[in-house]
């Protein structure tokens, strides 16, 4: 009787989670596909009458009498993609072998090294705009793809070696001893033992990487001005200032920006659990 | 012996080769940058172009600590990151010794939190706000159908209620980042041991507060720390939902921080301010460093 009604009660307190977690995220889905008529009605409509797929048609193939806003949305979604890949491939190659270098090699400084680059991953953005807003409108980077690029290392490169130094910790250094002793030099054992066997944490590391320049904000509201540039959460952002009245696109932009990073982390669920915790369960 | 000099010779050069990039890149965009920030905050940078700084030392930092505005956004920020971080660690250990219990639908759950932490923050700011829309929100919908409420009620127009919103939506997208944290951690703890607490005739309550707390006490320092640096510099879900509004209500540190420089065009105050930010994280930061990578005590 007693373990029944535990069984109740932990049950209950699943779905209360649920809840918690499904209903705003309903709701956002359900807007996207609700007409206009129908989002602005009182009493509400949980569940649109005529659910409409208009708003994803005018962002994903803007025709001739397509707004303005949907174009946009389109072009700022590709910026995105172009930035946070682009960040993700560097951050991953330079950080990697720092990563390596400083949790297998002995040298000078190296303790004193690693600490002052995990620091830096801590420094708000907003400490570093002012400097990163002069030096871009000097060599004629404002409003480009590139600033945001090299703007966004300041937290993924430290964020990169971050993780994949606790990853390297992990891999026993018999294994490569053994290389070694085999006749492989410091390179090569890098190339043909570490980074085969690291391939989980690059791709944790890889993911939390684009996840986090998919997310970024502060420095793109900043750094641009025009399409030619601008990314998705800048271009909701002022959707939300500007275009109140058109809710239902809104949303939609919104479930096309979440769709990259919650379709990624379910995937590739096991190694965002893994990175999270690759810090937590080391302490 | 002369051979093993040379190895280490050899590894220093490739140590260093293999961390210069990483090197030079972040003394370009970062040391660089809060270096330059620290230098202008002890200037008067006038609005404009071609106009000279004055050095005013500490002029800048002397002068917000004299103003309200200053006082009353650390407080703004204080009751941010108490509450939110607060809240969250509560929910998040909640959460995560439910997934540990295993009640069915445990795995559903967990897949379930990746959702929240995964929605981009400006996406998770404006479907909030769509919520908390005064005359078409769900919220109102849903409490005024539950008739909770007799009239709508517009919820972002008042201060404080405005900030417990914005709170809402951060924990909303944050709990599952503890919680993810912490039942992977409950999952490297020993099973014996609550059998054992059983055996001794521990009630729950004791096992958890004596034995499961304690163990846990290096993750949720992490996730603790890790979540207190976010919440204090948080900057953009204030932004997106509120604009620093109704009444200054929701303007933190970061927030002030943003208007100083770019509303007011106060470049040398804004400076100030960022870098007492960063100073306030680094702090924060270097514990966190210091716990995960404890000097050598391995080597």
């Amino acid at each position: 009787m007693k373990k029944i009604l535990r069984i109740i009660l932990l049950s209950s307190l699943v779905l209360l989670a649920l809840l918690f977690i499904y209903l705003p995220v309903a709701w956002l889905v359900i807007s996207s596909i609700s007409s206009r008529s129908e989002l602005l009605s009182t009493p509400i409509h949980w569940i649109p009458q005529q659910p409409t797929f208009q708003n994803y048609i005018n962002i994903l193939s803007p025709s001739q009498g397509t707004s303005e806003v949907a174009k946009t949305f389109r072009i700022t979604l590709w910026n995105s993609l172009l930035v946070a890949s682009s960040v993700t491939l560097i951050a991953l190659t330079f950080g990697s072998i720092a990563a390596y270098a400083l949790i297998r090699l002995r040298f000078r400084f190296r303790q004193t090294l690693l600490i002052g680059i995990l620091g830096t991953r801590m420094i708000p953005e907003i400490s570093l705009v002012i400097p990163l807003y002069l030096f871009a409108t000097r060599f004629g980077l404002f409003n480009s793809p590139a600033i945001l690029i090299i703007t966004y290392l300041s937290f993924a490169l430290p964020f990169a070696i971050w993780l994949m130094a606790a990853f390297f910790e992990s891999i026993p250094v018999e294994l490569e001893d053994a290389a070694r002793i085999d006749g492989c030099n410091r390179l090569q054992t890098l190339w043909r033992i570490i980074m085969p066997i690291s391939a989980p944490g690059l791709v944790s590391t890889g993911l939390f990487v684009f996840l986090t320049a998919w997310d970024e904000f502060f420095f793109a509201l900043i750094l641009t001005s025009t399409v030619s540039a601008k990314t998705v959460p800048v271009a909701i952002a002022e959707f939300t200032g500007r275009y109140v009245v058109d809710v239902g696109g809104m949303m939609t932009g919104g479930v096309l920006a979440a769709i990259p990073p919650v379709l990624l982390s379910l995937i590739f669920q096991r190694y965002i659990v893994s990175g999270l915790t690759a810090g937590a369960v080391k302490g | 012996m002369q051979r093993k000099r040379t190895l280490a010779q050899q590894d220093m050069l490739v140590g260093f080769a293999l961390i210069l990039p990483s090197f030079l890149i972040i003394l370009g965009i970062s040391l660089q940058p809060i270096l330059t920030t620290l230098y202008l905050s002890l200037f008067e940078v006038p609005r404009g172009i071609n106009l000279q700084n004055t050095f005013i030392g500490l002029g800048n930092y002397i002068s917000l600590l004299s103003e309200p505005i200053f006082w009353s956004s650390i407080g703004r920020t204080f009751y941010f990151t108490v509450i939110s971080v607060g809240i969250e660690l509560v929910l998040g250990l909640a959460i995560a010794q439910l997934i540990h219990a295993h009640p069915p639908g445990w795995q559903f759950l967990r897949t379930s939190l990746i959702i929240p932490w995964a929605v981009p923050t400006i996406v998770n700011g404006t479907m909030w706000r769509w919520i908390y829309n005064a005359d078409y929100g769900a919220l109102n919908g849903l409490l005024f159908q539950l008739g909770l409420i007799d009239k709508y009620i517009p919820w972002l127009t008042k201060p404080d209620v405005a900030m417990n919103l914005v709170i809402l939506a951060d924990i909303w997208h944050s709990v599952p980042f503890i919680a993810l944290i912490l039942q992977a951690a409950l999952a490297t703890l020993p099973a014996d041991l609550e059998e054992a607490a059983a055996v001794d005739g521990a009630t729950y309550f004791q096992y958890f507060w004596f034995i499961r707390l304690p163990l846990l006490r290096p993750a949720i320092l992490v996730a603790l720390i890790i979540r207190t640096v976010e919440a204090f510099r948080a900057f953009d879900i204030i932004y997106v939902i509120t604009n620093g509004g109704p009444a200054n209500g929701t303007v933190t540190i970061s927030y002030l921080t943003y208007l100083e420089m770019f509303t007011f065009g106060h470049a040398g105050r804004g400076s100030a301010l960022s870098f007492l930010i960063s100073l306030v994280t680094l702090t924060l930061a270097f514990i966190y460093i210091r716990m995960l990578y404890r000097p050598e005590e391995k080597q």
